[in-house]
């Protein structure tokens, strides 16, 4: 191909040439991809947090609570949870705890365990998996009500041992044809339990 | 190269030489976001926007490109455009963005995009390098159409499921359930139904294809009179 400004040859060494326009090229580019993310930088934030807001407010019963849990963050180190915190008056009332199951069918789940300052569970949403559509996407509230069953439950109801699916001597339903999932999701909330009972006092501080 | 016609780049990008179903580019998307009619159409007109404006720009930078460095810029125009409609996606279509967010940067693999550049963006005209741009973003978006509709009926048994994410929340109850306890056929929302679909799709098209390519009342090899069939 050829270029069609042959007087800039003479005073530019031939190789430079394609180096200095692509050079050109990238400048442009950045800066294009900079003013965009300018634009919209705020609006990514405000979506970012409104939909933290969303998640957690699934699970907080309305008037409970008169923080922002969304920015009473707790993180723990090297655990990968996130503690929301949630407190009236400045008495906790729950801790929110976003969580991550590793052992899904098909790689992490993503969990919201809730649990009540007396150390019962509010409730649990998963908040981002790949599970099997049909058949491990039951641990979506919008197809199934098995989440639900965990509500009210706590170490005490029932005892660690119980923490399983029925396939393995636990109380916990699993679904047709899919056991792995349910048995993930199980085993996370009873981590998150553990951690929350042993770390009680830290987390609200 | 001569430049074609504007008709003749329309009907090759949705029909002869489209992009999903006679070039087999870009399948990775394709196949990957078509369990839904939703997640096709965000797809399609991400890609769409990104295919069109790398061809503008491709052919603005024409008369600079040079042999050496041609693929290096059209790279680097893809990307730069994906990351834009990523941005913009996030800011504006968040809920889509959470769906779509990982194979949105997918769009810069997809060979379309720099087979368009590099195969007629940069040897044609502004106006029939944006035109094919448009056109050819516009075939592949329909099949993903086509393709994600398939999937979600058969696979689902809804419809335009999760609308709300496009659209906004009057969309909400855009959703076309087929029965009230029907869970859809699996096989097809998972990675082996997109195979199929698109296998049949690509059957459909050349069936078409041989039946209008035939002149009226003469009798073909297979001794099948080509008659009425025509109207398609």
């Amino acid at each position: 191909m050829d270029t069609n400004k042959p007087e800039s040859e003479a005073s530019f060494p031939q190789w430079l040439k394609p180096g200095g326009l692509l050079g050109v090229f990238a400048l442009i580019f950045i800066f294009l991809l900079a003013f965009t993310y300018e634009l919209t930088r705020e609006r990514i934030a405000i979506q970012d947090q409104l939909r933290l807001e969303t998640q957690l407010k699934q699970l907080l019963v309305p008037g409970s609570y008169d923080n922002e849990p969304a920015t009473d963050i707790f993180q723990p180190p090297d655990s990968g949870r996130i503690v929301y915190r949630a407190r009236l008056n400045n008495s906790p009332v729950a801790a929110l705890i976003k969580t991550v199951a590793k052992d899904g069918y098909s790689g992490s789940i993503q969990l919201l365990v809730g649990i009540k300052a007396s150390g019962e569970i509010l409730g649990v949403r998963a908040l981002e998996h790949r599970e099997t559509p049909g058949l491990g996407d039951d641990i979506n509230l919008s197809r199934s009500d098995w989440i639900l069953g965990f509500n009210d439950r706590s170490l005490r109801d029932p005892s660690p041992e119980g923490w399983a699916v029925k396939k393995d001597g636990g109380v916990f339903d699993a679904f047709t044809g899919a056991t792995i999932t349910p048995r993930a999701v199980i085993g996370e909330i009873k981590k998150t339990l553990i951690y929350f009972r042993d770390n009680q006092q830290e987390l609200f501080q | 190269m001569s430049t074609p016609s504007a008709n003749e780049i329309i009907y090759k990008g949705l029909w002869k030489n489209n992009p999903g179903l006679v070039q087999l580019l870009g399948l990775c998307p394709l196949l990957a976001v078509s369990n839904t009619f939703i997640n096709a159409l965000g797809m399609g007109l991400a890609t769409m926007l990104v295919l069109t404006s790398s061809n503008f720009v491709v052919a603005i930078a024409r008369p600079l490109l040079r042999e050496e460095i041609r693929i290096a810029i059209f790279v680097l125009v893809i990307a730069g455009f994906v990351g834009v409609v990523e941005l913009v996606m996030r800011a504006h279509f968040y809920e889509l963005y959470l769906i779509l967010g990982i194979f949105i940067p997918l769009i810069v693999t997809n060979c379309i995009i720099i087979g368009r550049a590099e195969a007629f963006a940069s040897r044609q005209p502004l106006w029939a390098a944006t035109l094919d741009g448009f056109s050819m973003g516009v075939g592949f978006a329909l099949i993903l159409l086509l393709l994600g509709s398939m999937r979600e009926i058969i696979g689902s048994a809804t419809l335009f499921a999760d609308a709300h994410l496009l659209f906004g929340e009057w969309a909400k109850d855009m959703t076309i359930h087929f029965g009230e306890d029907a869970r859809g056929l699996l096989l097809f929302a998972l990675p082996p139904g997109a195979f199929i679909g698109l296998g049949l799709l690509v059957a459909i098209k050349n069936v078409i294809d041989e039946k209008m390519s035939q002149p009226k009342g003469i009798v073909v090899k297979l001794g099948k009179p080509a008659t009425a069939d025509i109207s398609a």
